[in-house]
């Protein structure tokens, strides 16, 4: 079986999508390379058909809160996707910045199913928005749960524990800007 | 349409909106010409709580929507308020049929990120109780998934053959299950006089029961029945679903991470990689059965290799590991770096790392997220069941409800795994 020569990422991203790359980060050999968020989806489709590329496995997705001291960074959270090529076995991550404000990204679900379950954590755990997905509910907490649990304004405890009956109690206190 | 009381008086147990799922479920169900079925979060064959809203049309699912997050501990968000070394006991508490691979993953996460050299009989020890871990899972997952089809007697072989493992896990750590025996650097304490004779007793009696499982599942005509044809995955779904380990090599995909990219000293061992053809709850089973006969000859290696391994039971760079207790007596730096340790903890970089290691249902991996200081600011483990219970409602269509039992058994989930 011919197997076509694996191409560089990152040159071959900054030869087709010149305008979309904003970084790239090479740290104990992994590469990331930071995108513009409105573009994901496309980058995702080539990356995953072009000959030479061929990303076919999406590994994972996490999300990161750069809380507080995020005023050097594009943006409050970051997405970070993790693509395996099992032609090529090697990883890249890509990486794109959200804004505090409307937090929301495309979805890549038509791209690849394993971000269903992926993206709906982020939703639930980090009140990041993936449009167009076709099952936005709550994955892990419950669905009248006020708050993303896993961003850093977040309390994490030593703290009265919050049910439904004492939510508005525990409300009043917490710090501005929570939900 | 004989069983129209029983659908009413399902549909009146089930209390949700109906309106809220459009799209997950059929038309039909909208209009109640299906009948809506809870199964679980307490049910035995759901292995843990995992809860299935199913449709059915009769007996057969027209779709099937699984709820999970009853066993969210917040792990991750509790990992950030920690330490790193402190960080290692909640892993034990995700996977708990795996506690060791998860330890392994956030520790090589760590690694990674801290630039922390792990000596090379470390990395020894770590194979060998990576490759316990896998047979204690599979006994686990075997014994389980027999006892939903109605095979009682393996489930108590298996859990008598498990029992040996976990007390070796006792020797090693002090704790059966939740031992947080691999720590960054290396492991806890060095192997105790008494582990190498019993994991050498227990090498020498399990092959034969593996061919005793063999010999009451593999050629049984039920056991067949209810498992060949049944839930099958086709290769390129598998992947674009995200399914790993042995679930995906079954559907005859050739990616085991420990051959691919090669991670502490499996590189020097010869193993196969067991592949199944056509994806069903069968292969699923002989893969992990052969998986099992794997590992006894991965074992065996590494402890021939171990005589010859060089280097300590964890690394000597003192920034990142405690010092010995002997020295703390009489040398003022040991004094120090033990403090330091065990108050501030050692720092990482403010950078991010991503490692992937082959745990017994898949690929685990571990996100890290460091803040510059002793604490990381994110943790994220891609668990391989949350991805494995996202795939079951494609998996489970079209079957009927009794086949979802095998299914469910044989992606081999663990809901702690999925809900952390």
């Amino acid at each position: 079986m011919n197997i076509a020569q694996a191409l560089d990422p990152v040159v071959t991203l900054k030869t087709y999508f010149p305008d979309v790359i904003q970084e790239v980060i090479e740290f104990r050999d992994e590469v990331t390379i930071v995108i513009d968020s409105e573009q994901i989806v496309r980058v995702m489709q080539f990356l995953r058909d072009t000959t030479g590329l061929i990303y076919n496995f999406l590994s994972d997705i996490s999300a990161v809160d750069y809380y507080p001291d995020y005023g050097h960074r594009p943006g409050r959270f970051a997405v970070a996707y993790h693509l395996y090529s099992l032609l090529y076995n090697r990883r890249l991550r890509i990486k794109a910045y959200v804004q505090e404000e409307s937090p929301s990204l495309p979805t890549i679900i038509q791209i690849w199913p394993a971000a269903n379950w992926l993206e709906r954590e982020i939703m639930d755990m980090m009140g990041i928005i993936f449009e167009g997905h076709p099952d936005p509910r709550r994955l892990l907490m419950p669905d009248d749960w006020n708050g993303h649990p896993h961003r850093r304004d977040y309390p994490l405890g030593y703290e009265t524990i919050q049910f439904s009956f004492n939510v508005e109690e525990i409300m009043k206190h917490k710090v501005k800007g929570q939900k | 349409m004989a069983n129209m009381a029983m659908t009413t008086a399902a549909q009146n147990e089930w209390q949700g909106d109906l309106s809220e799922l459009k799209g997950l479920v059929s038309e039909r169900a909208l209009t109640g010409e299906t009948m809506m079925l809870n199964m679980g979060p307490h049910h035995p064959s759901t292995h843990g709580v995992l809860r299935l809203l199913l449709e059915l049309d009769g007996e057969e699912i027209v779709s099937c929507i699984p709820d999970v997050g009853y066993l969210h501990t917040g792990i991750e968000k509790n990992i950030e308020a920690k330490t790193y070394e402190k960080g290692v006991t909640l892993t034990d508490r995700m996977d708990y049929l795996a506690p060791m691979s998860n330890n392994m993953v956030f520790c090589m996460a760590i690694e990674k990120l801290t630039d922390l050299d792990v000596p090379e009989r470390a990395q020894v020890i770590r194979t060998i109780c990576l490759e316990l871990t896998r047979l204690n899972s599979h006994l686990v997952w075997l014994g389980t998934h027999a006892i939903d089809m109605g095979a009682m007697s393996v489930f108590l072989y298996c859990f008598r053959e498990r029992e040996m493992i976990l007390d070796m896990f006792e020797m090693l750590s002090g704790q059966r299950m939740m031992g947080s025996y691999i720590r960054p650097g290396g492991v806890w304490r060095d192997l105790p006089q008494e582990f190498l004779p019993a994991l050498e007793t227990f090498l020498n009696y399990f092959p034969a029961k593996i061919d005793d499982y063999e010999r009451l599942l593999t050629n049984n005509p039920v056991w067949i029945d209810r498992t060949q044809g049944i839930g099958v995955i086709e290769p390129d779904v598998a992947l674009a679903y995200g399914i790993t380990g042995p679930s995906l090599r079954a559907s005859g995909v050739n990616w085991d991470i420990r051959k691919t990219s090669p991670y502490l000293t499996y590189g020097h061992y010869s193993f196969d990689v067991p592949l199944g053809e056509h994806g069903d709850v069968y292969d699923r089973y002989i893969v992990r059965v052969r998986e099992m006969r794997e590992s006894v000859s991965i074992i065996r290696q590494a402890l021939k290799h171990l005589t010859q391994a060089s280097g300590g039971f964890r690394s000597n760079n003192r920034k990142f590991v405690p010092p010995p207790r002997s020295e703390l007596g009489q040398s003022m730096e040991a004094v120090i770096h033990h403090f330091k340790l065990w108050t501030e903890g050692f720092s990482a970089p403010d950078a991010e790392v991503y490692m992937a290691i082959e745990s017994p249902r898949g690929e685990i991996g571990c996100y890290l997220h460091g803040t510059g200081g002793n604490k990381p600011r994110r943790v994220h483990f891609k668990t391989p069941s949350l991805i494995h219970i996202s795939a079951l409602s494609m998996i489970t269509k079209n079957h009927f409800i009794a086949d979802v039992v095998a299914i469910i058994g044989s992606v081999d989930i663990v809901l702690g795994d999925c809900d952390r």
